[in-house]
């Protein structure tokens, strides 16, 4: 049992591939809680880098600089009246925030956070992600209609519309990354994930820098597209605020309210988990085969270590630079537990990679592997998560017609064309 | 939803809108109908309690009407039961965005109608405040304008820059927002030690800030798009509806009140007057953001070559008018701000009519959006920068 245990720590093949049904439940159950925290993190984070790019403070008073916030707001919403309007379809009112839920969860079955750190390697991967987030729509669609009310219509006819034209110039951005992935001495590609991030290893190189700029331009294309597939801003037109009051969710509250946020914010990591799979070589750290000596491997795995480190300095310096009224007691005292927390964690993560430092079999070895990618994987997802609070504080909202019009008239022939050059330079260069 | 559109067809009955002339949709297919959608008079983006009927076809807007009076409180009633200065106080309520200038308007009726003139330091500090104001005004403008179109951070900069012009109105009169700073016949306060230094100051911090206003949208792609060709308006529309202010500016007619018929001490002062071309919602942004660096111009002289002298004119204890009556305009932040008053010789007036420049340009509105998209609806009310408490009174 143990050694069974012990053989997927580190090993090369995902649980659902090998059949193995307990690591799969448990990863999932690791994946449902760890999306669920970070949806939580995230709205921390969202207020208040928000908040400082438009010079307010955000959140200050639920914990020590609002850290407490997002679990106050989820109680709140927990605790709220349950509302159905009389006039809507009761039944498709209950289960459209579901819909969309099981949509964007269900993406992370196949989201590769390490070659064996999934939930399954399917061999349809991308196919299959695709498939799923566009459900997500489903929900909204069906949201919009269950509400029988104009605003939350209006918001489903534009959500629906929105994403029929850029699920197409975002299928396309993809395909000329799979291309990429035949450029093998078999000339195979692939359409797994696992595959895909192993392709651009073994080509050496990150796929948005392969064929400099195609591979730029079809990133571009898909970042660009990912946004309006997950509604944020500048594309927020199905839940435009100014406009629609809230778009297709004006009659959700409660708790069904914040089922759609927690989708919301689950389709976006998960879009931005394919955006790093596909070409920013997704769990693999910089320079995997320039720097592979066992040296540099080491430096690259005390990188958790010090990044929760770095966490826990800036949490002790807020708490030491709390005003030193009494009020500010807790508050300080709070921040300091939060500080020891991540400073413990970063402590934890250095321990391992210390001890995994000497053998490759060691289960600190191959648990130390694990962080690793896990890591530079959530790094990358970071960043794209840090994009999509920048764009909103940055940007105005399109039109719907404009919308339309940069999907089809410019995304589209673009990223067309991106596919047939790639696929000419591929052929002449393999 | 066809049951629900009967319903609300039938709960706006009352709302004749066959005078709306609305268009069937060209090519009617499938079975198709229209949308009839009531916006506010609780919305995010009807700027207080306006409500706006809107009739749709998709998103393309059919027709519009406006339902007000949700803000009423009958000032102009209010002021035939009020003595002159009793009433001076109630005009902050109206544009309460800009309500020193509501309150030189009202003063400079009064005088008139008294014939007495006020000092010229009193002309001066009423100067450099009202332009003051209509910085904040138009701050307050560019702020929910921008929020309305989609940008947050615009909101956040403006207010925060709009408080420097507030502090200096707390200093001077104790208020912030209803400021009640003149009196019929000058002022009543002395200008406060530093208030000199505190306009110059705030005078070189804005001149940085609307510059960063203008990076975050002047040249921004979506702003653009979704500014230019919006909202389109001629001059001679304008006229025929009354409009003014920027709206009217930006449509190319150069009517600005303070040069054309020049009131307090504006004749003084050399600024120029930005006009548009195109009537677009682009051109009276831009038209907003040059008055702003004009005010500042203005400001400067103002500040700089303010007279000594006294601050209040020769002006009876009982203010009582002789009969007659008068109409006097200024040029407001929204735009052209009358007052008439006829006064029947006793210490009240007979009457007072106010000529808002909001109630005007909100007419113009249905004939701006029509054959728009919802969303352009609410970049035009955005534009047109009118305030509730203006329009009903």
């Amino acid at each position: 049992m143990v050694a069974s245990f012990m053989s997927y720590l580190g090993s090369r093949v995902s649980p659902g591939v090998a059949g193995n049904q307990l690591w799969v439940l448990i990863y999932v159950l690791i994946i449902f809680a760890g999306v669920s925290v970070a949806v939580i993190c995230m709205n921390w984070i969202e207020r208040k880098a928000l908040a400082h790019f438009q010079v307010r403070l955000g959140p200050m008073r639920v914990g020590p600089h609002g850290l407490l916030q997002p679990i106050a707001d989820a109680l709140k919403l927990m605790l709220k009246e349950d509302i159905i309007p009389a006039e809507a379809d009761q039944f498709v009112f209950w289960v459209a925030p579901l819909i969309g839920l099981l949509a964007s969860f269900t993406v992370y079955t196949v989201i590769p956070f390490g070659p064996s750190q999934a939930v399954s390697d399917m061999n349809i991967g991308i196919l299959f992600m695709l498939g799923v987030s566009s459900l997500g729509v489903l929900g909204i669609v069906v949201a919009g209609w269950a509400s029988n009310s104009h605003y939350p219509l209006i918001g489903a006819l534009r959500s629906s519309a929105q994403m029929v034209s850029y699920e197409v110039a975002m299928g396309l951005a993809v395909v000329s990354a799979i291309l990429m992935t035949s450029l093998n001495e078999k000339g195979t590609g692939t359409l797994s994930m696992i595959g895909i991030v192993q392709a651009q290893q073994q080509q050496g190189v990150w796929f948005i820098f392969k064929f400099f700029p195609l591979g730029l331009i079809a990133f571009a294309i898909f970042a660009i597209a990912m946004i309006a597939e997950v509604n944020r801003a500048p594309f927020d037109l199905a839940e435009a605020e100014s406009e629609l009051t809230a778009g297709f969710h004006t009659e959700y509250s409660g708790l069904r309210w914040s089922l759609f946020m927690l989708a919301e914010y689950a389709a976006m990591i998960a879009v931005s988990s394919i955006a790093v799979t596909l070409w920013l070589g997704g769990w693999m750290r910089p320079f995997p085969n320039l720097l592979h000596a066992p040296a540099w491997d080491f430096i690259f795995s005390l990188f958790p270590g010090l990044t929760f480190g770095g966490l826990a300095a800036i949490a002790f310096i807020g708490a030491a630079r709390m005003p030193a009224h009494s009020f500010f007691r807790i508050q300080r005292i709070g921040l300091a537990v939060f500080a020891a927390l991540l400073g413990f964690i970063a402590l934890l993560l250095l321990v391992i990679a210390i001890a995994g430092r000497s053998s490759d079999t060691s289960l600190a070895a191959r648990v130390n592997e694990g962080i690793d990618y896990v890591y530079w994987f959530v790094l990358k997802v970071a960043v794209f998560m840090y994009l999509f609070i920048w764009y909103r504080a940055t940007w105005p909202r399109y039109r719907f017609d404009q919308l339309m019009k940069v999907g089809w008239k410019v995304l589209l022939p673009i990223s067309l064309g991106v596919l047939i050059v790639t696929a000419i330079v591929g052929v002449i260069f393999s | 939803m066809k049951d629900t559109n009967d319903a609300s067809n039938q709960a706006l009955s009352h709302h004749d809108l066959s005078h709306l002339q609305l268009e069937a949709p060209e090519k009617p297919y499938l079975d198709s109908n229209e949308l009839i959608i009531n916006m506010g008079p609780q919305h995010p983006a009807t700027h207080g309690v306006l409500r706006v009927i809107l009739k749709l076809d998709g998103e393309k807007v059919l027709g519009t009407e406006c339902v007000i009076g949700y803000l009423h409180r009958g000032v102009e009633k209010i002021a035939e039961n009020r003595t002159y200065t009793m009433f001076n106080p109630y005009v902050d309520r109206m544009d309460y965005c800009a309500a020193v200038s509501n309150g030189l308007g009202y003063c400079e009726a009064v005088e008139k109608l008294l014939n007495v003139e006020a000092p010229p330091r009193a002309q001066y500090i009423r100067v450099i405040l009202t332009e003051l104001n209509r910085i904040a005004s138009h701050q307050l403008w560019l702020g929910t304008h921008a929020l309305d179109i989609g940008a947050m951070t615009p909101l956040f900069y403006t207010f925060r820059d709009r408080e420097e012009v507030l502090k200096i109105f707390e200093k001077y009169c104790g208020a912030r927002l209803t400021t009640h700073a003149f009196r019929i016949g000058g002022c009543q306060y002395e200008t406060y030690a530093g208030f000199e230094k505190d306009v110059k100051n705030f005078l070189t911090f804005f001149a940085p800030k609307i510059d960063e206003y203008e990076a975050l949208l002047t040249t921004n792609r979506i702003w653009l798009e979704r500014t230019k060709n919006v909202g389109v308006i001629s001059g001679a529309d304008c006229i025929a509806l009354g409009v003014t202010g920027p709206v009217l500016r930006a449509s190319g007619v150069k009517w600005d009140v303070r040069k054309a018929q020049p009131y307090a001490a504006y004749s003084k002062f050399d600024f120029e007057i930005p006009t548009g071309e195109n009537g677009d919602t682009y051109d009276r942004y831009m038209v907003r953001m040059i008055e702003m660096r004009q005010s500042m111009r203005i400001v400067e002289q103002a500040v700089n070559g303010i007279p000594e002298g006294p601050i209040m004119g020769k002006v009876p204890k009982v203010i009582k008018p002789p009969v007659g009556e008068i109409y006097h305009s200024i040029e407001a932040p929204k735009g052209e701000l009358g007052y008439f008053i006829v006064s029947d010789g006793s210490t009240q007036p007979y009457r007072l009519r106010v000529r808002p420049p909001s109630f005007v340009n909100l007419q113009a509105l249905d004939l701006m959006v029509r054959g728009m998209l919802v969303a352009d609806v609410i970049a035009v009310i955005g534009t047109l920068d009118i305030v509730l408490g203006e329009v009903d009174r």
